[in-house]
């Protein structure tokens, strides 16, 4: 059973095109990666599925229903959430705050249940901070942090906060636009761990975007190469590494093993 | 007079006053193609030229060309000490704290005019001769006609600078892309400066002109504003566009004064701005932009 | 969380304060704490839609007029009591702030300052023009405000009728940021496309908060009508949009204390001009009641450009660095790059 599928999607910007015919499943509960150079529509390819570009053709089905139509704001509520390639956290809010509006869907309260803040609206939100302190927030070692500003916090943490936020709205699709850019090694494999987990807790069906091919590897169970927006191939780790195509996209020439990329 | 000819007679004066908008409109988007901000004191700062040409040519008594060029030196001057103590202590500010400091200097150099000048209107020396002008049974004020051939010319003008000169070329570089044309050695900040400059020129003959056909007041400036729906309707980063929506604006004007009661001509700019963001928000020649994430 | 505690202990004995002062305090006291909780209704709406939210509107003068003209109108026209008129007149400023901001708010970008500045226009000559409603130049006069039997026409009784919703009203703000409404607004503010991934409809957002806003200035023109008895159109011009800009930015963006403070400042500047005016005009022959106008706006403008490059949060952000020394937090989060174009 797949949780997302994407049939021929092509995506052009005043004739300029982004994508052209792609197509990729992503199994339920499975880690499918998605790779290719700078420039191949990784990062487009993320933006039609949580709905910021309307594709020019194609479609896009999560479980099955046709959401392809349907606008960013309301796509959330049917479990997708994502994280951002460049850290997207909002600033002047708390540690706390920003992972509470990962799960803004889910809540009820309305404009003026929160200007009295009674009863409902005082529960409702007593409740997140509880939920969000036992499942998040403890499982991404951010609870020492729930009240400091998040621009305040190392590079490192930001990350993980926005994995939080992405987690607090408890999704069945998972995005995550290179999840370990600009980390260490330690840090990496931190976050590798971390995204195993996730599965294995939630069992969250993961999308992810990365360049370090060790990671690749090691994490996904199926993955889709993408090279001047269109899918050159798809398969499981092993048969990418093999495939020539695949090979010189990458390197430009053909020869050298791709498992050998990681840097 | 019969209805076609007053038809005719106002759709011709409210074009030449449409010439003061897309000449001020112009001073606008120069400054927003190079830096990216909205200057809500255009209006004043070619309030602050008029007054200073008044200054020069009525109380110092000097002649008008003198008097010009030392309100268009005064101005420049003024625009680039606008430029380095605000705009650019403000480089990478959200967008609306630079409108609200715009607006902030748009209020002091209207609050200062008034406290130096009060608040009565002064009358410009005749710069432009007030004979009545003709066109077949058609006349037109003299003052507007004559503003109209000089807001062409200078219009004429900057778009030819922009277009083949290469402080122009460097402006539309940095505009298109600043750290690139950083980058390619062009130095972004005297960009910044000179469209400032520029813009206070632009804006001063608008304001000779505008102060010369009317009369001159502190509230000259509220033309600025008008403008800004100009820019709104031509497209923020349209150049043909604010010299149509300019004129369009104007000829308005005349109309609403010629067939409507009241003076509902004061607010017709705006009406037009909240029609035009109802049907085509990104203007009549804008273009809505990419966006990346 | 102690914080937290701590400051709601203060705002509890500051807002109990505030309905004790006519016991103490002077006439003229009395008379500028009206104005002041009127003021702070105004900069705290303008401080949702502006501070909080991001969204720059120049109208807010002008939605204060409605609620003003609108209350008037309720009060004069159909007989309604105060405790109608004024909330009455609150949502018709609503209604209209919508009716200007909707065009703007389906689309990204400044549009909304346009669109605001036109509606400050418009409003205006509609202020001046509508005789049949407004009265025109000679404008409307109220009888004092009065419920059962008590007439608010004394200095502290029209203090509790200002202060009481002045107080209600930033409670009702404050507690908007404690939930995913305030959260929503603050993302909106920060990083729109964002907060739009994670289920937040831009459009619905932005039109509450600036309806809200709008309600708050309607609220703040209907007491200002029964505080002066008098609604003219020269009270609600460009200029009063520019104070509550002020008062905001003085204060302290997205911040209801700051609200706060930005209005007790904003509200007592113009005193202080004019005893300076005073001072000053013994010295010079200075025709200070024609300079006042002029200098009043020159202030503000300068304030407002002052504040903004050297703190752009405000007063309140100077208030807590002096109070607690260990919150010798960074300065804000303002970086400085060649690409300040940002299209929102």
């Amino acid at each position: 059973m797949s949780a997302l599928e994407v049939c021929d999607l092509t995506l052009s910007f005043g004739g300029i095109s982004a994508l052209s015919g792609v197509s990729i499943v992503a199994a339920d509960g499975q880690i499918t990666a998605v790779i290719g150079p700078n420039g191949a529509g990784k990062t487009s390819f993320f933006n039609v599925v949580s709905g910021f570009y309307r594709p020019t053709a194609g479609r896009v089905l999560l479980d099955g229903r046709d959401i392809t139509a349907l606008p960013p704001h309301r796509r959330p509520a049917l479990g997708i959430a994502r994280t951002f390639q460049n850290i997207a956290l909002f600033h002047g809010m708390t540690v706390l705050d920003n992972i509470k509006l990962g799960a803004h869907t889910q809540l009820q309260t309305g404009l003026f249940g929160a200007g009295l803040f009674l009863g409902h609206a005082r529960r409702e939100e007593a409740e997140l901070t509880r939920r969000i302190q036992s499942d998040v927030a403890g499982f991404l070692e951010l609870d020492t942090h729930a009240d400091k500003e998040v621009q305040d916090l190392p590079y490192g943490l930001q990350r993980r906060v926005e994995l939080a936020r992405a987690l607090a709205a408890r999704p069945k699709l998972l995005l995550l636009d290179e999840p370990v850019a600009g980390m260490n090694r330690e840090e990496k494999q931190a976050m590798s761990r971390l995204i195993l987990d996730i599965r294995r807790q939630w069992g969250t069906t993961i999308l992810l975007i990365e360049h370090d091919m060790g990671m690749v590897m090691d994490l996904s169970d199926h993955v889709a190469v993408l090279n001047f927006g269109r899918c050159i191939a798809t398969g499981t780790p092993d048969e990418m590494g093999r495939n020539q195509e695949v090979i010189s996209a990458y390197l430009g020439e053909p020869g050298a093993p791709l498992a050998g990329q990681a840097a | 007079m019969s209805g076609l000819q007053v038809f005719l007679e106002y759709t011709l004066a409210g074009i030449a006053t449409g010439g003061v908008y897309t000449l001020v409109g112009l001073g606008f988007v120069l400054v927003f193609k190079a830096s990216g901000v909205f200057n809500f004191a255009m209006g004043d700062m070619m309030m602050a030229g008029a007054y200073t040409f008044y200054l020069c040519a009525v109380v110092f008594d000097l002649h008008w060309a003198v008097a010009l060029l030392i309100a268009v030196v005064f101005s420049c001057a003024l625009a680039w000490l606008i430029e380095r103590t605000v705009l650019r202590r403000m480089m990478g500010q959200p967008v609306i704290a630079v409108v609200m400091a715009t607006f902030g200097i748009g209020f002091v150099l209207r609050g200062i005019a008034a406290i130096a000048f009060g608040s009565e209107a002064y009358q410009l020396p005749a710069l432009l001769p007030r004979a009545p002008f003709f066109i077949g049974d058609i006349m037109l004020p003299g003052k507007s006609v004559r503003g109209f051939v000089l807001t062409t010319g200078l219009c004429g003008a900057i778009i030819l600078f922009l277009r083949y000169s290469r402080a122009g070329i460097a402006l539309r570089a940095t505009a298109a892309d600043q750290i690139t044309a950083y980058a390619m050695g062009i130095n972004v900040r005297r960009v910044f400066a000179l469209t400032w400059m520029a813009a206070a020129a632009i804006g001063t003959v608008a304001g000779v002109i505008a102060a010369s056909v009317t009369s001159l007041t502190p509230d000259l400036g509220t033309i600025g504003l008008n403008v800004l729906g100009v820019v709104i309707l031509g497209g923020l980063n349209s150049v043909g566009g604010v010299i149509v929506a300019g004129l369009f604006i104007g000829w308005l004007e005349a109309m609403t004064a010629a067939y409507l009661p009241g003076d509902i001509r004061e607010i017709t700019p705006y009406i037009a701005v909240l029609a035009m963001l109802m049907i085509r928000p990104y203007g009549l020649f804008g273009t809505r932009p990419v966006e990346r994430i | 969380m102690r914080a937290t505690r701590h400051r709601r202990a203060l705002a509890a004995v500051l807002a109990l304060l505030a309905l004790l002062l006519p016991l103490y305090a002077p006439t003229q006291w009395i008379y500028l704490c009206s104005l002041l909780a009127i003021n702070v209704i105004s900069t705290v709406g303008l401080n949702i839609v502006t501070g909080y939210t991001g969204l720059l509107s120049l109208g807010h003068g002008a939605f204060m007029g409605v609620g003003a003209y609108a209350t008037g109108y309720f009060a004069i026209r159909l007989g309604l009591p105060f405790y109608l008129a004024i909330p009455l007149g609150g949502v018709v400023a609503a209604v209209l702030g919508l009716a200007f901001g909707l065009p703007s708010l389906r689309i990204r970008g400044l549009y909304l300052v346009i669109a605001t500045l036109s509606a400050q226009f418009i409003l205006n000559w509609v202020f001046n023009n509508w005789t049949e409603v407004t009265g025109g130049l000679n404008g409307l006069s109220l009888q004092p405000a009065a419920a059962f039997g008590v007439v608010f026409d004394s200095d502290a009784r029209l203090y509790f009728l200002c202060a009481v919703p002045a107080i209600g009203l930033s409670l009702f703000a404050a507690n908007l940021f404690r939930t995913r409404v305030g959260r929503a607004f603050i993302a909106i503010r920060e990083r729109d496309r964002t907060a739009e991934v994670l289920g937040i409809s831009l459009v619905r957002y932005k039109l509450a908060a600036f309806a809200l806003g709008s309600f708050y200035a309607g609220i703040a023109g209907g007491l200002m009508a029964y505080f002066f008895r008098i609604v003219t159109p020269g009270q609600y011009q460009l200029d009063v949009s520019v104070f509550f800009l002020a008062a905001v930015v003085v204060g302290g963006m997205g911040s209801i204390a700051g609200s706060l403070l930005g209005a007790a400042f904003m509200t007592l500047l113009p005193e202080v001009l004019r005893l300076l005016l005073d001072v000053v005009g013994q010295f010079f022959a200075l025709r200070a009641a024609l300079i006042l106008v002029p200098l009043r706006e020159t202030v503000f403008g300068l304030l407002l450009i002052l504040f903004l490059i050297y703190e752009p949060r405000g007063l309140i952000r100077l208030l807590r660095r002096v109070l607690d020394r260990r919150g010798a937090a960074p300065p804000p989060p303002l970086i400085a790059s060649l690409s300040s174009k940002q299209t929102r």
